[in-house]
């Protein structure tokens, strides 16, 4: 679904992308994991066209994504830090966001209804706590139903009982189908959701596995273990 | 208007800040106007507030509000939609506040008090010069990534044409007294906008009498219609050259 041909990117002299060639493939949840400054963000950003490599090729559904971007409206992103104009309120966001999508896009309320965010629509943004924003952040991601989501680091500063609806809603779209792409530190929660790992350093893929092949590589049954595990066979510390 | 800058437009006009500038600017105005007898006095003492006040608030506040909208515009950006949309859409916001500030505070009084041709100069330029500054901010906010170092622009890019300029003018007047250097200047003046509707301003009072020989070459450069073609080409220059050569930044810019 999305193809990755060697891409290369650096800001100045620092080399952030050093040929990243890989497929994310639908009906995949995928967990883009490694260190601090290991290229990650940068990674997400070039997949949606906000960081422009200057080498190699990206590809969505077989096509480049260099100058394109109808594509984005296959897909869903849930930043890390949303923070939105302060003296708008939550209904003026969602309209704007709508307003922005082709008509007849269909739409998917179920996190919006499940975050009860039609309670309180016409708070201002300002006045949101760091996790109602996170929840305003993730219902937008998913509002369109997309093919791709793209979630970074989605369940930093939501209460436990949102994360858990958060992470039914992803197990969900991932059987039907949809590539999920989640970036996240908290390695113990995503073991219930992906189906691969992705472990980049250094501005390369380091591997890419499937999560059964991980679990019976190592025979952890729970992925963080078997990652840290993996991780210290191959001398990642 | 498209929905992006109704919405942003909206946030605007929300704003404390913005309201508190027109307010401001209102108040000023009025009691400038009400408490001098002489019109011409009260014309003088709304210039340099014009000329002051404007551009510092107009491009220190747009650049403060571009570097707080970056994660917004990066959510837009994930969006379906051109990225030349989303930087139009941020300055034609701005542009209006700003403008639009500027005509219901200090227009309103300068329209009722001052005669016409000299209001409409005044209106041209107050306009002009918020546009302008708001153009600059962007341009000052897109060099760096770094907030501090951008409003460090901002400011730089005020103090320079409000204050430095003028010294700077002032040495070369003072070096070379003895040379017929005042095309010169006068050529180096309009190309600042602040001291060019500075001068159009002026020029429509009896004080520019007062400015003597140089006076008679502003006159001779600005005071006719071409001159006021040439006063507002350049004034359309700086308002658009500095927004262009960001948005062709941002068109390549990684965010």
């Amino acid at each position: 679904m999305i193809e990755l041909n060697d891409v290369h990117k650096s800001f100045g002299k620092l080399n952030v992308l050093n040929g990243v060639s890989t497929r994310l493939e639908a009906g995949e949840c995928i967990a883009l994991i490694g260190p601090n400054g290991c290229g990650k963000t940068t990674l997400i950003k070039s997949i949606l066209g906000m960081v422009i490599p200057q080498k190699g090729d990206i590809r969505f559904q077989g096509e480049s994504i260099r100058d394109a971007i109808e594509y984005r409206s296959k897909i869903g992103y849930m930043p890390q830090i949303g923070v939105y104009p302060e003296n708008m309120n939550i209904e003026q966001v969602f309209d704007t966001i709508r307003s922005l999508r082709p008509t007849g896009q269909n739409t998917d309320t179920d996190l919006y209804e499940a975050y009860r965010l039609e309670t309180m629509l016409q708070k201002k943004m300002r006045t949101l706590s760091g996790g109602t924003t996170q929840k305003v952040s993730a219902a937008l991601a998913f509002l369109f139903s997309p093919d791709v989501l793209i979630l970074d680091e989605p369940t930093a500063g939501l209460d436990p009982v949102a994360a858990n609806v958060l992470k039914d809603k992803i197990i969900a779209e991932r059987k039907r189908g949809k590539l999920i792409l989640i970036t996240s530190h908290l390695l113990d929660e995503l073991d219930e959701l992906i189906t691969r790992v992705i472990y980049m350093q250094d501005g390369r893929i380091a591997f890419h596995k499937s999560a059964d092949e991980m679990r019976s590589e190592s025979g952890e049954q729970r992925i963080s273990k078997t990652l840290l595990r993996v991780l210290n066979q191959q001398g990642y510390e | 208007m498209n929905s992006i800058t109704r919405f942003i437009l909206t946030d605007l006009l929300r704003n404390k800040f913005i309201l508190v500038y027109t307010l401001g600017l209102a108040a000023l105005s009025w009691s400038i106007f009400a408490l001098e007898d002489n019109s011409t006095k009260g014309i003088l003492s709304l210039l340099n507030i014009i000329l002051l006040i404007t551009p510092l608030v107009s491009v220190l506040f747009s650049t403060i509000y571009i570097y707080n909208s970056a994660e917004f515009i990066e959510l837009l950006l994930s969006q379906p939609i051109r990225r030349s949309r989303i930087w139009n859409s941020l300055f034609v916001s701005l542009l209006l506040s700003f403008t639009a500030s500027f005509i219901i505070a200090a227009g309103i009084p300068i329209i009722l008090f001052v005669d016409t041709n000299t209001a409409l100069v005044m209106l041209l330029s107050g306009v002009f010069i918020s546009a302008i500054f708001v153009s600059l901010a962007f341009l000052c906010s897109i060099v760096t990534r770094d907030k501090a170092r951008g409003i460090g622009l901002a400011v730089m890019s005020w103090l320079y044409t409000t204050l430095l300029f003028d010294t700077l003018v002032l040495f070369l007047l003072f070096q070379f007294a003895d040379y017929p250097i005042e095309g010169l200047v006068a050529g180096l003046t309009i190309s600042n906008p602040v001291d060019l509707s500075r001068i159009l301003i002026l020029l429509q009072l009896d004080t520019s009498a007062l400015m003597g020989y140089t006076g008679a070459i502003f006159n001779q450069f600005i005071g006719n219609t071409a001159g006021m073609v040439i006063a507002i080409a350049v004034l359309s220059i700086w308002w658009l050259v500095p927004y262009y050569t960001s948005l062709r930044k941002f068109n390549r810019k990684d965010l």
